[in-house]
């Protein structure tokens, strides 16, 4: 499974950070960066939280 | 648990129907919504689509093979009109009856109103793109009500050379949410730009020229846009034997009456984090609540209290607000990180003895994260102010 961020989507509300730290961080401005882009299974449900509780729907997971 | 039935499709319904399926529900999965429009974001009603920098198809929530890919029964464009609890079945403005073995309730807020015709309201994509299709260089535009809504308009109106009369019948716009200070602050990026900011001003109605003040006065206006806050969509749920009063009345787990739930801006529902019943009508609290709901009426043995740390941002000319908590009826505000007068600062709020919110204006994200830690702890005020607050802090 692969992830999409839309980074000029972003509202950088680190929802995505909270759900799944492994996997994003957010720069200076808040605007969510992409850490791992094909992350493991044991990390996938992370980001599933994280592309439910973005608020502008910016996360996509598409298998690959 | 065969039929499950979503009331209401925009973010907090459908958080709730993509938990059922991702949490292995399969049965029949009803999702009714009273607009003709599949699930869309609606922030950027009042900033990039008013502003013309958007436009609507980057507001689909989801991709249309997604929405496909969860299996839906779809209802769009048609409302719900009536519950009936005993026979567990919802009604539907088309005449139809769906019945449910388990209902989530997420029907959100309508605009308040004034009396009188002719005035824009802000939350649909209808509404938007009529508000839009108005403003331009030189347009009189009336903004009743300077609370979050009414400001980013305001604020997108004035970029694009309207000539903005932004109305608050309280003496500090948003004090009652954000603390006078921090109210004053936000109020003062309108003035500087030379919108006309009238506090303490009430509107008694809208006219054909513009609006009548409470005492008497006219303002003119080429168009109006009320933005007084907003109203939970329950009037279907009359007479169902669901408690309503300013919105479905839940219990910590979201719960309304037995396999009902409700979730998003017309929930209310008691937080166990704050010790206190609330309604949120944040985009975040919609996609949470839909997902805790889901959850717990799938798996009732396994339920958890959803306990939230509510969040919601604003922008506003070039200032992006961002705050954590229930800032409502707060003790006290401190500005806990940089500095009010710069429009760069986090304040941290005070409720009793905890601390229970925090407002960065131009901070990093990890100066407000620290907050937001506090509040999901708990945190003890006098401790959180004293280790997290910088020396450079008032």
């Amino acid at each position: 499974m692969k992830v999409e961020l839309e980074a000029d989507k972003c509202v950088a509300s680190g929802q995505c950070v909270l759900a799944a730290m492994d996997v994003f961080d957010q720069d200076d401005d808040g605007i969510a960066v992409l850490l791992e882009e094909t992350p493991g299974p044991e990390l996938l449900d992370d980001v599933r939280e994280a592309v439910a509780v973005c608020p502008a729907a910016a996360i996509r997971l598409v298998e690959q | 648990m065969n039929r499950i039935v979503v009331v209401g499709a925009s973010a907090a319904g459908l958080a709730a129907v993509e938990t059922l399926r991702r949490e292995g529900y399969d049965g029949t999965l009803t999702l009714v919504g009273d607009e003709p429009l599949a699930p869309y974001d609606r922030p950027p009603l009042s900033k990039q689509l008013l502003a013309s920098e958007w436009e609507p198809e980057r507001l689909d929530l989801r991709p249309a093979d997604d929405l496909a890919a969860l299996g839906l029964d779809l209802r769009l464009g048609v409302a719900a009109t009536g519950l009936e609890l005993a026979e567990r079945t919802v009604r539907l403005a088309d005449g139809s009856e769906v019945p449910y073995d388990g209902l989530i309730v997420a029907t959100g807020v309508r605009p308040r109103r004034l009396p009188g015709e002719g005035a824009h309201v802000l939350r649909t994509l209808d509404d938007a793109l009529t508000l839009r299709d108005r403003l331009g260089p030189g347009l009189r535009l009336v903004v009743v009500g300077a609370g979050f809504l009414g400001a980013e308009a305001a604020a997108v109106a004035w970029r694009l050379g309207a000539k903005v009369t932004l109305l608050e019948p309280a003496p500090v716009p948003m004090a009652h949410a954000v603390g006078t200070e921090v109210g004053a602050m936000l109020t003062a990026a309108h003035v500087e730009r030379g919108v006309d900011l009238r506090c303490g001003t009430g509107v008694s109605e809208v006219t054909e020229d513009g609006v009548r003040l409470a005492d008497g006065q006219v303002i003119e206006a080429d168009e109006v846009l009320v933005a007084i806050g907003s109203l939970p969509n329950t009037e279907w749920l009359e007479g169902s034997g669901l408690s309503v009063g300013d919105g479905v009345v839940c219990d910590e787990y979201c719960e309304a009456a037995r396999n009902v739930y409700a979730a998003g801006d017309v929930a209310r529902w008691y937080n166990p984090l704050f010790g206190t019943s609330m309604r949120i009508e944040h985009r975040t609290n919609a996609a949470e609540q839909g997902m805790a709901a889901a959850r717990n009426l799938l798996r009732p043995a396994g339920r958890k209290p959803f306990a939230p740390v509510p969040y919601f941002w604003s922008d506003q000319y070039d200032m992006k607000i961002q705050a954590y908590g229930y800032l409502r009826g707060h003790d006290e505000v401190a500005v806990v990180d940089g500095d009010l007068s710069e429009r760069r600062f986090v304040a941290a709020y005070r409720t009793g003895d905890r601390v229970t919110g925090a407002l960065a204006v131009g901070m990093p994200p990890k100066a407000i994260r620290t907050w937001r830690q506090a509040i999901a702890a708990g945190a003890a005020w006098d401790e959180a102010v004293r280790t997290e607050a910088s020396p450079t802090g008032a």
